[in-house]
């Protein structure tokens, strides 16, 4: 049935401006872009254009959630259109807006937007040190779209509305990820930011195959896409097939959300400009996985087996890139890792049964993964600022070599001082230091995001994470440990960031040198400052405040609330204290100094190579996979289709055979002998015949009447003969 | 008592003898001699018949038979003559102005 | 074998005689004798059907008038003789053959194919009558007078024409 519940009260109506307010931005500045560029307050224009796009859609969401609220939560489809309907199968355009659908909104568009605004200032940056700045536009024109995919997912009404959703942003993805397509991370030409893109794209693509198999069985077996239909019918289908098709469902979730293994597209994806990293690789298209897993609640509850291979998955992720997070030395690679870290405490939590708790994580970690990302940004632009400042005052090749610009440095360890400007890595840690005075607005948010994902109290990312690890110490004890012992890491690493880059000297005169980031960048971060402050209050574990489960139980059919546990919430409490304690240690105690190794790297020797390594696992991959699939790609393009088809069979065969028709069989035997021969014979008869006759006119009367008489002679005979 | 199928013969032969003459003759006056002989053949036949069925049809017949040849052959020889000026000389194979 | 048919065969034989003998002769003039000759046979075999007065205008009309002309032209022209053969050698014989196969063939008819149509009897006084010339002079008259008067315009014409074409062109000054 298409037209379901149009609440005559309420603004459920405006459902498809979700989609299209960004489509409308995103068009206005397709088509008025360049033209803006060219006006001096070009670049202001674009991203107003796009943050009120993006602005807009939040405040449908906002309208949406409030009267869905209205109606108790009620259920809101929204039809648009219909789409394909072909035999049995029927898909439409509905949206759907319930509270699970609703809080993904507004996280979406919430964060979105003041990714925008935050985008206008670094962009206007970025491409001036990139030095296109043409390329401002297409950054928000990309931006818009992505809101707009990535609200078809999340306020799909089928299955394949999701995945239509599902495929857009990884579009998107594709698109923002290789913005700099001609360029690597540090501004030198290069194919690296583009094969970065190609491999987000690629093995999200392998998810994609499992998601469609598993949308395809579910047809077969089910006989639909819509979410009412699946579930009514999952209940009598057998439960062989509902396993498959959550399993299947998983491969998608873990290419979308980073899981292993296919999570190594996302550390790739830095290669991104920062905004980016923020808006889909930490806060919203990575947690699409949950959000489908969330979603198909009714159908993982119909296979705990199912569900434990989800946790277990999840804890693993969990766990492992934890570790590789301690290794890292580039900023944003750390946030990677500690993003698909916490994807896996996000995963875990919907495995085990947890979906509230899931949830939660992934609207606080939207926030403060954010505000990490978005401040790592302006740390990363500060330092280029203060390296251009510093090119343009000495001058490029400055001949005055290794010249001590510093106030604060030691003769003894001079600060490093590139040759050419191109090559300078401004992500790289270990050229940073001391940037709490350079920087101190910068500091004092990324300190907030940092305690908030570690998990100290009062800060959001306690709680969500807190309850989380509750519902795996009462259920699953394995995956608890493997947890608790992650949380440990990620205190320690975000502790050993914090050290490196805001605490100590200056390893580097361009750090020395960084300038604060302007307000239009600061202000969406103090915003999500807040928000990673205050975010707990969503579902505190008491009584009377479990806000986001009741809310989701109009959703979800049951909501476990689980209270507060002294225990837990101290051992994790207690642990994430050690953890920072221990980076001090090592990092905070005695500062890093320009040139100098990593502590940690002299007490753990191999095990921290491995880590900084990445445990090998890209090398392993393209020893196994890309390394073969090249061989037999370049055989079959090689030998089989250029040397054999084009060369020899081509040649052969083909030109050969027409070549025999066209000069011997056609022109030759045909051609020459049959009909020239004809034509030719023909003239050729005609000729000697008329030779021949015409000796008959000779001019001789005699002759003439010597016919007259064989005439004669011959009618008489024939009638003689008659 | 002769049956004039004998005659008709005779008509005939001299008729075939005309016809040679028409035909080998390469004099211009002999070739119209020939002519005439062929034509007398005719009368003798048209007579022959004539006499055969009682009526007067064939030897009215042969009489303007003979006036016709009288035109023809007042014509004809001053055709000849005129010939006999330009080409000055009666052989019908040097009429021939053909090439080749 | 009676006389008619004897004297028939005498007659039919000078006949084709002289017709050969025009027909081979060297000299013209010999060859015109010939068919005189030939045509005073022909007008006794007129005579031997009943037919006088045509016997008369054939030796009035073709003997003395046709023949005295070919005479005299041949004489204007000198034309007794004229050089051997040079050109198609192949059509004296053919022609030959070929007559020869006429002649054969339109025996071959009268002999055997076609019914016999009659007898030609001896003439009997009747036809020299004046009866019976008045009766074809009537003949002439009435039944054929149409032809007799275009034959008139025939020999008018033929005399014109005669005279015209022998005329000098005169040059135009």
């Amino acid at each position: 049935m298409h037209f379901a519940q149009e609440a005559s009260t309420g603004f459920f109506f405006l459902a498809p401006w979700l989609v299209f307010a960004p489509l409308v931005g995103l068009l206005i500045n397709l088509i008025f872009g360049q033209w803006f560029m060219k006006q001096p307050w070009g670049e202001n224009a674009v991203g107003i254009v796009a943050s009120l796009a993006s602005g807009a859609a939040f405040v449908v969401s906002i309208l949406l959630t409030s009267s869905l609220s209205a109606n108790h939560g009620e259920v809101a489809r929204w039809y648009l259109a219909d789409w394909i309907q072909i035999g049995e199968l029927r898909l439409d355009w509905t949206f759907r807006i319930d509270s699970l659908s609703s809080i993904m909104m507004l996280v979406i568009s919430g964060v979105g937007t003041l990714i925008h605004i935050y985008a206008i200032g670094y962009m206007r940056e970025d491409v001036r040190f990139k030095n296109d700045v043409g390329r401002f536009p297409r950054f928000f024109i990309y931006l818009n779209l992505f809101i707009a995919m990535m609200m078809i997912l999340v306020a799909g009404d089928s299955y394949m509305m999701l995945f239509v959703g599902w495929e857009g942003v990884g579009l998107c993805s594709f698109l923002l990820i290789g913005f700099w397509y001609e360029l690597d991370l540090l501004g030198r030409t290069s194919w690296s930011n583009s094969n970065a893109a190609v491999k987000a794209f690629v093995v999200n693509r392998i998810g994609d195959f499992g998601f469609l198999i598993a949308g395809f069985i579910m047809f077969w077996a089910l006989g639909s896409f819509q979410f009412d239909e699946v579930f009514e019918a999952a209940e009598g289908a057998a439960p062989g097939v509902i396993l498959a098709i959550t399993l299947l469902m998983l491969v998608g979730v873990a290419g979308k959300s980073a899981q292993i293994p296919l999570y190594v597209w996302l550390p790739d994806a830095m290669a991104g400009p920062t905004p980016v990293s923020a808006l889909i690789h930490a806060a919203t298209m990575v947690t699409a996985g949950v959000y489908l897993i969330t979603r198909s609640a009714e159908l993982y509850t119909l296979v705990p087996q199912a569900q434990y291979i989800v946790a277990l998955t999840g804890a693993i992720t969990a766990l492992f890139a934890a570790t590789i997070a301690v290794g890292q030395y580039d900023i944003k690679k750390v946030l990677a890792y500690s993003t698909i870290s916490q994807l896996g405490f996000m995963v875990a939590a919907v495995g085990m049964g947890a979906f509230v708790a899931g949830m939660f994580h992934l609207v606080t970690h939207a926030f403060f993964k954010a505000l990490l990302f978005l401040s790592a940004g302006s740390v990363i632009l500060g330092v280029e600022r203060g390296h251009h400042h510093l090119a343009h005052a000495s001058g490029h090749h400055g001949s005055k070599h290794g010249k001590n610009k510093g106030k604060k440095k030691e003769q003894r360890h001079e600060p490093v001082h590139e040759e050419e400007g191109e090559h300078f890595d401004a992500g790289d840690m270990r050229n940073m230091g001391g940037m709490r005075k350079t920087m101190p607005i910068t500091y004092w948010v990324y300190l907030i995001g940092a305690l908030a994902l570690a998990g100290i109290v009062p800060f959001a990312g306690f709680w969500s994470k807190d309850e989380i690890l509750l519902d795996a110490s009462l259920h699953y004890p394995l995956i608890y440990w493997m947890l608790t012992v992650a949380a440990f890491l990620t205190a320690f690493y975000m502790g050993r960031q914090i050290w490196m880059v805001f605490f100590g000297e200056p390893r580097h005169e361009a750090a020395a040198h960084a300038e604060e980031s302007p307000g239009v960048m600061t202000i969406p971060l103090m915003v999500l400052a807040a928000l990673s402050v205050l975010g707990g209050a969503l579902n505190l574990p008491f009584e009377g405040f479990h806000n986001l489960g009741h809310w989701l139980e109009y959703t979800l059919r049951e909501v476990e609330s689980l209270s507060f546990n002294a225990p837990v919430a101290g051992i994790a409490t207690v642990l994430a204290v050690v953890a920072i304690y221990a980076s001090w240690l090592i990092y905070g105690r005695s500062p890093l100094r320009a040139g100098e190794v990593d502590p940690l790297k002299k007490r753990l020797g191999s095990v921290f190579t491995a880590l900084q390594n990445k445990w090998y696992i890209d090398e392993l991959y393209h020893a196994v996979v890309v390394t073969p699939y090249m061989k037999i790609s370049q055989f079959l393009a090689d030998v089989i289709d250029w040397r054999f088809w084009h060369d020899w069979f081509h040649e052969n065969v083909i030109v050969g055979t027409y070549n025999w028709i066209s000069h011997i069989g056609l022109n030759r035997y045909a051609d020459q002998r049959g009909i020239d021969a004809a034509a030719n014979g023909l003239a050729t008869v005609t000729q000697w015949l008329s030779v021949t006759l015409r000796q008959i006119q000779n001019g001789f009367v005699r002759s003439y009447a010597l016919s007259v008489l064989l005439g004669v002679v011959l009618i008489v005979g024939y009638l003689i003969l008659r | 008592m002769i049956p004039v199928n004998y005659y008709i013969i005779l008509s005939a032969i001299l008729f075939t003898i005309g016809v040679v003459g028409v035909l080998i003759r390469r004099n211009a006056l002999i070739i119209f001699m020939s002519i005439e002989l062929m034509l007398n053949a005719a009368n003798l036949a048209f007579v022959a018949f004539s006499s055969v069925i009682r009526s007067f049809s064939g030897q009215i017949f042969v009489f303007f038979v003979i006036a016709v040849a009288a035109a023809e052959v007042a014509v004809g020889l001053a055709l000849i003559v005129e010939i006999f000026k330009s080409k000055r000389s009666i052989d019908v194979d040097q009429l021939s102005s053909m090439k080749g | 074998m009676n006389l008619d048919l004897i004297f028939f065969l005498l007659l039919a034989l000078i006949a084709v005689a002289t017709a050969l003998g025009m027909l081979l002769s060297r000299n013209a003039i010999y060859s015109a004798l010939f068919l005189v000759l030939n045509f005073v046979t022909v007008a006794v075999f007129y005579l031997l059907l009943g037919a006088p007065f045509i016997a008369m205008a054939q030796i009035t009309v073709y003997a003395g008038a046709i023949m005295v002309l070919f005479l005299f032209v041949i004489m204007l022209l000198g034309a007794e003789s004229l050089p051997q053969e040079q050109v198609l050698p192949w059509q004296r014989p053919l022609a030959v053959l070929l007559a020869l196969a006429l002649a054969i063939e339109s025996t071959f008819i009268f002999l055997t194919r076609a019914r016999p149509l009659g007898d030609v009897t001896q003439p009997d006084e009747s036809v020299n009558t004046v009866t019976n010339l008045r009766a074809l002079g009537e003949a002439l008259f009435t039944q054929y007078l149409l032809p007799f008067e275009v034959t008139s315009i025939l020999l008018l014409v033929a005399m014109i024409g005669a005279i015209v074409l022998v005329r000098k062109e005169k040059r135009v000054p």
